[in-house]
Formats: C-alpha cells, sequence, structure tokens
C-alpha cells in the first residue's frame, strides 16, 4: 500500500520533499517518486496545497463491529493503597469524553485490600468501578495485571480504556491491548470525540515532541490510549460519590502467571513524585555542587513542588537519576517549571517542554533555555535563587 | 544461550521539526542513527553470551538502508543479523511491527531471551515489546537495569517504576527492555567492525517470514495517523536583566499576577 499520486494535480513545488520526516520523496524529471521506507504518515499529503496526494483508503479485512456497551474504562492505578493522581485526572477526562458519546465511565482497580478507594474514584467521575482483589495483584508485575485486565474488559466490553502513561502503564497496557488484538496510542496529551465516525482521537507528541501527531483505531474495539500524567483535569469538588461497585472474580490469576511480583529493592526517596508535582525547581550543571541542590530544594518546598535535573548534574552525581528529566530520563508537564544553570539541550528540553510555564535562570544570555523560558532571568543562579526565595518568604510574612 | 536483539533505525530527532508557518518539515542534515537505547540492549546481550555462552543476532524491520544500522551495530560483537524488508511491511504501527518480528523469531526458532530498548526516539512508544511478548505468549519485563539468572530456566529482573525499583522473577524464554543504566556499551572493536563489514546480512520478505499482506504494515495496523501538526508555540519568550533583587521581586509579582502560584 503506497501514497496515492495524481500526476495532473501536481505542480512541481516540492514542498512534499522537504516535509518527509523520512526523507524518500524525491522529484525526478517531472514526477514525484516515492521510494522505500514511506511509513504513510501523511506529513505530505497535509502540506500539498494541492491536493495531489492522498492517504489509501484503508480496506480493513475486519469491518468495524458493533459499538461495545461498556463505555469509558480507566485503569485506576494504585500502589500500596494510594491512588496514583493521574488516574483521577483521566477520570475527569473520561466524564467528558462519555458525555459526548452518552455512555456511561467505569475505573477498574486491581489490588488487594484496595475496596476503600472506590468511593474516591466514584466521587472523581466513575459511575462504576469494577474491582478485583487478589494477593497476586497486590503489587504491579504485567503478567498478572495484564491477564486480569484483559480478562474484565473481554467479558465486559468497553468501547474504550484510558490508562496513565507511568512506567507501570506502559510496561502492560500493550499486552493488555495485544491480547484484545486492538489498537494502543502511547503517551496521549489530548483527546478528542470524531462523532461522525465515533471515533476516539488521541493527540501525542512524536519525533521528541517537536510534531504532534493524531491517532485512531478505526477498526476494532476497545480504542486504547495512555496518557501522560499531569496534562488533563479532574473533576472539581461537587462530583457525587453515587455508584456501583462490581467485584469481579478473575480466572486468570488462579493459575500461576509466566512473571511475578518477588519484592521492592530499593524506594525513591522523593517527597512528591515529578510526575505528579505541579511545580518544579530543576538544576544543571550550573549548580557546580552536589549540596547547591538544597537551594533548589528550599524553593521547591516553598513552592509545594519537586526538585528535578539535568543528565549533566545526574551524571556529576549531584542527585540520582530518578530525577533525571529528558529523553533518557523522565517527561514532565507541571504548571510551573523553574530551570536553573540549565543550557537547554534539546535532550533535556523533550522531557519538560509541555510545561505550562516555564522561568529560565542562566548566566549566559545566549543560553537555548531561552528560546522556550516564557521567563528568562539573565543571570547568576546563586544570587537569584536565594533573592526568590528571600521575596517568596517576606510575601508571606 | 540464544539472544535476540531488535534494533531500530531512527532520525536523529532533535533535528526533525514541523516549521509552524509553512507547515513543512526541517530536516536539512537529519542523519540516521541506532535507536540510542538500542545500544544498551546490544550491550547487554553481548555480556550475557560472554558469561553464558550462546549467540547474539540483531533483528531489525525497516527499510533496505536500515542494513547500515545492522552493520554499525555487529561491529560490537554480535554474531549475526537479519534485516526484515518489504515494501508490504510499510507503515506499520506498533502491533504490526510486533508481529511481524514475531513471525521472523518464530522462523528464526525462536529464542531464550529477547531484548529490545527502552523505547524508540521517533515514536517514543515503548510498545512493540511488551506487544512482541504477547503475540508470542511469553513473558516481558519492561525497564530492566539488572539481570540475574536464578537456575530452571528463569531469571529475576530488577526494573525500575515510578516509586524505585522492583524485583520480579519470570521464565524463559522472555522479553526484557532496558534502561540505560543497565550497562555502560562497549566500543566497538576495529576487529568487530571488520568482519561486520563483510558479514552477509539476509533480508526476509513478506513470504519469507510466512505473513500475508493484510497482517502487515499499514494494513494490518490497527491505528492509523490521521493528522500530523507542529506543537502549539510556547507563549512569548520575555527575557529579563538586571540585579538579582529586583529580578526575583519582578518574577514572583509576575507568576501570582498569572496565578502560577
Ligand atoms: C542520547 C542522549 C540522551 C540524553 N538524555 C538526556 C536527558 O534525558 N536529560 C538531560 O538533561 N540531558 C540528556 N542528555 C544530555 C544533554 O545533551 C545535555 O548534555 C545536558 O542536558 C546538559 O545539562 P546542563 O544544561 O545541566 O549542562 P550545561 O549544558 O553544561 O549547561 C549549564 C548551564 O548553566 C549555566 N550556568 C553556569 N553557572 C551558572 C550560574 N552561576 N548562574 C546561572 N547559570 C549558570 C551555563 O551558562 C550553562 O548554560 C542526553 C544526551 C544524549 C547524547
Ligand atoms: N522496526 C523495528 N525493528 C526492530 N525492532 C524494533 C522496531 N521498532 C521497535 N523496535 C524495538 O522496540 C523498542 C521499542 O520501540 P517503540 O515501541 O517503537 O518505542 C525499540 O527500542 C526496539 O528495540
Amino acid at each position: 500500500m503506497s501514497i496515492i499520486f495524481y500526476s495532473e494535480k501536481c505542480t512541481l513545488c516540492g514542498q512534499c520533499v522537504d516535509a518527509c520526516p523520512f526523507g524518500v520523496l524525491r522529484l525526478e524529471g517531472d514526477s514525484l517518486v516515492i521510494d522505500e521506507g514511506c511509513t504513510l504518515c501523511g506529513a505530505c499529503v497535509e502540506v500539498c496545497e494541492f491536493q495531489a496526494l492522498e492517504l489509501p483508503e484503508m480496506e480493513g479485512p475486519a469491518p468495524r463491529p458493533g459499538v461495545p456497551p461498556d463505555g469509558v474504562w480507566v485503569f485506576a492505578e494504585q500502589r500500596q493503597g494510594k491512588l496514583s493522581s493521574v488516574a483521577l485526572e483521566l477520570l475527569g477526562e473520561a466524564r467528558r469524553l462519555a458525555e459526548t458519546l452518552q455512555v456511561g465511565v467505569a475505573a477498574v482497580l486491581l489490588g488487594d485490600k484496595v475496596e476503600h478507594l472506590c468511593p474516591t474514584l466514584l466521587a472523581a467521575g466513575a459511575d462504576k468501578v469494577y474491582l478485583a482483589e487478589s494477593p497476586v495483584l497486590a503489587e504491579f508485575c504485567e503478567g498478572p495485571y495484564s491477564a486480569a485486565l484483559a480478562e474484565i474488559a473481554e467479558r465486559h466490553q468497553p468501547e474504550i480504556i484510558l490508562a496513565g502513561a507511568t512506567y507501570a502503564g506502559r510496561a502492560f497496557i500493550p499486552q493488555v491491548a495485544a491480547a484484545l488484538k486492538t489498537g494502543l496510542t502511547a503517551d496521549c496529551t489530548a483527546f478528542a470525540i470524531d462523532q461522525e465516525n465515533r471515533l476516539l482521537l488521541q493527540t501525542r507528541p512524536a519525533f521528541g515532541g517537536n510534531i504532534m501527531a493524531t491517532i485512531v483505531t478505526p477498526r476494532t474495539f476497545p480504542q486504547m490510549a495512555t496518557a501522560r500524567p499531569g496534562v488533563f483535569k479532574k473533576l472539581g469538588e461537587s462530583a457525587s460519590a453515587d455508584g456501583q461497585v462490581v467485584r469481579v472474580e478473575l480466572a486468570s490469576i488462579k493459575t500461576p502467571g509466566q512473571s511475578r511480583f518477588v519484592r521492592t529493592v530499593e524506594e525513591i526517596k522523593e517527597r512528591l513524585p515529578l510526575a505528579e508535582a505541579e511545580v518544579i525547581v530543576a538544576g544543571g550543571r550550573g549548580l557546580k555542587e552536589a549540596k547547591h541542590f538544597r537551594m533548589l530544594e528550599e524553593l521547591a518546598d516553598l513552592l509545594g513542588g519537586a526538585v528535578g535535573a539535568t543528565r549533566a548534574a545526574v551524571d556529576a552525581g549531584w542527585i540520582p537519576y530518578a530525577h533525571q528529566i529528558g529523553q533518557t530520563g523522565k517527561t514532565v508537564s507541571p504548571k510551573l517549571y523553574i530551570a536553573a544553570g540549565i543550557s537547554g539541550a534539546s535532550q533535556h528540553v523533550v522531557g519538560m517542554q509541555s510545561s505550562d510555564f516555564i522561568v529560565a535562570i542562566n548566566k549566559d544570555p545566549a543560553a537555548p533555555i531561552f528560546n522556550i523560558a516564557n521567563i528568562g532571568l539573565v543571570g547568576d543562579l546563586f544570587e537569584i535563587i536565594p533573592a526568590l526565595i528571600q521575596e517568596i518568604k517576606k510575601d508571606r510574612g | 544461550m540464544k539472544i535476540i536483539v531488535c534494533i531500530k533505525q531512527v532520525p536523529e530527532t532533535q533535528e526533525v521539526r514541523l516549521d509552524p508557518e509553512t507547515h513543512t518539515l526541517k530536516r536539512e542534515g537529519v542523519k540516521s542513527i541506532i535507536n540510542p537505547f538500542d545500544l544498551y540492549a546490544v550491550e547487554e546481550g553481548l555480556r550475557i553470551k560472554e558469561n553464558q555462552g550462546g549467540e547474539v543476532t540483531l533483528l531489525t524491520m525497516g527499510p533496505p538502508q536500515a542494513e547500515e544500522a545492522l552493520r554499525e551495530a555487529l561491529g560490537y560483537g554480535a554474531d549475526y543479523a537479519v534485516l526484515l524488508s518489504d515494501r508490504a511491511f510499510a507503515g506499520a504501527d506498533t502491533w504490526a511491527t510486533a508481529l511481524t518480528l514475531a513471525k521472523a523469531i518464530d522462523k528464526m526458532g525462536g529464542a531464550d531471551l529477547i531484548f529490545t530498548g527502552k523505547q524508540a526516539i521517533d515514536g517514543d512508544t515503548a510498545q512493540v515489546g511488551p506487544m512482541l511478548a504477547a503475540i508470542m505468549g511469553i513473558p516481558c519485563v519492561a525497564w530492566a537495569r539488572k539481570i540475574t539468572f536464578t537456575g530452571n530456566n528463569t531469571i529475576e529482573v530488577e526494573r525500575l517504576l515510578d516509586h524505585g525499583y522492583d524485583a520480579v522473577a519470570a521464565k524463559l524464554p522472555a522479553v526484557i527492555s532496558v534502561v540505560k543504566e543497565i550497562n555502560e556499551p562497549r566500543v566497538p572493536s576495529f576487529k568487530a567492525k571488520l568482519k561486520a563489514k563483510k558479514e552477509a546480512i539476509p533480508v526476509w520478505g513478506l513470504a519469507d517470514v510466512g505473513i500475508n499482506s493484510e497482517q502487515v504494515g499499514l494494513a494490518g495496523s490497527f491505528t492509523q495517523v490521521v493528522k500530523v501538526f507542529p506543537p502549539p508555540p510556547r507563549g512569548k519568550s520575555e527575557v529579563w536583566e538586571g540585579q538579582p533583587a529586583e529580578l526575583a521581586a519582578r518574577v514572583w509579582t509576575r507568576l501570582k499576577e498569572l496565578g502560577r502560584r
């Protein structure tokens, strides 16, 4: 299958050639040649002003089956009886989607002795909670978790399943999608409904956040996505905790799985996980020494936030890897990101550019971080950060 | 020990950018590289082979030029490489990719351990490894930083989660995705590089893998990209200079005005 090319409409303007992320288009004589390596991403179709390019129609072998009855589901990730905040954010988003689709919202809660979390899930937007409790599910492990969620989905038939793009979510949700033989979109930052076709429009960053893509699962159900923590909004206080708790007995966890949780080796001692922080104060090589991170902690504490770092600071041993933000670290999107002594290398920026508001402090006015900062402060962080701490303390009396 | 490492050739993403005005993609000088995370997967395969004996085979699905990535990775000391390349494979989503890789691994007679990188830096999905395992009906442990052989065909894997590191036990064969903490990739040796240059790399298409065209590429994909567009512009950038105390007061006032604090 390949891109359809209407040579009569083509003006040989070459826009599509420039647009191709894979470099597989070229003009040859008075024709356009599409080399091997085309992934049908549609970038060329998008830029062509003359409608000379078209994506091929999907000639799907399986017709889209009837819409499953059970509405929008959210995987309610919890650990040791504490719900992840992304689960509550997604219940808020699920409500919004469900209203457009005129269906209900359900949370799926897996764990051991976690029934007490049900009222919170109902208040956060669920009409119903599917609850599966077993010692096998006490701690996360992709084997039992994927078997459990796939079994519940097969039995109750949701139209959509959303889960947080946490380490756990991204580890096991792909296995659930594969078991259910349906599509999955990773790490989404926006959802919408295409009313006409009753499709979930799943928008996500790709190429390190340089490009956004909207993806659909047109032929199969459920439509599944993982979603970035911190992006979607929880419902307000007013929601009622009325609803139904449906206990599920699972067949899948009775047989020994192929993998199992053994023990926790190391807990990361963060007062606040980066993924959940509304404010992140991050430091880079400009901090010079491990001990100066204490200054950032003080500022973060005042703002009710967490501390992040660049790879340079982590590699220097100033702060553990769990705090690293960027391509090889975490991706975060807090309401406020304060970057201190960070140059703004692209590998760092991909991990934080979706923050709502960025303040950068750097003594080099040419530092690339200033290109993406909403406010850039040119100066010495060892003067500005203490001054800011003092200012906040003074302001608060 | 039979080890397969899945690697992917990717564009060096930092350079790929959509121009917000002309809507075209800027990719001047964009090189193709081995997905950086996959180098840790290759290294882990080699280390296990060195400790336990066995062989390491590299596997990639991609256009013909993906052979460069295989040859470069062979330079680190892997034994064999296989390239899955066919026009019909084009446009594959993570499911179709995983299915094609699974069929190829079947044809290779399976493996004891299959490694993938944490994620590919072009799509950033991290889905291919877990899906591959599910299709093959074997366990997957994602985000591994340490692997211990515990006898009886089982391994214990220490892996990263949001709260820290857990140990997980799994039966072999298994798919493992690795994070960068797992090792420090070696420098390719001159000898291995020379050998890699001459190595014959078989290219398998649709028929070789024994799969039909509706199951692969765009046709076999469950997801479909309907639109690509540049990220929303980041608001205006302001750069302020001045005395530290004055800057601190100004920025704090602004943050409060904006309701950021
Ligand atoms: C494959 C790959 C993956 C990577 N992944 C990541 C990743 O996940 N995360 C990541 O962060 N990096 C990553 N990197 C590294 C990245 O390319 C940069 O090297 C790193 O982000 C730079 O960190 P930095 O900004 O702290 O240091 P530098 O680039 O050295 O910048 C320090 C800045 O501090 C400023 N400064 C110094 N002193 C002061 C002062 N007193 N007051 C104010 N400003 C001061 C300087 O002007 C400078 O701009 C990766 C690289 C590669 C190749
Ligand atoms: N086309 C491919 N060929 C071989 N391996 C791949 C391919 N795509 C992805 N992988 C492997 O799967 C991992 C995760 O990729 P992704 O799911 O695309 O983020 C990569 O690090 C590779 O190890």
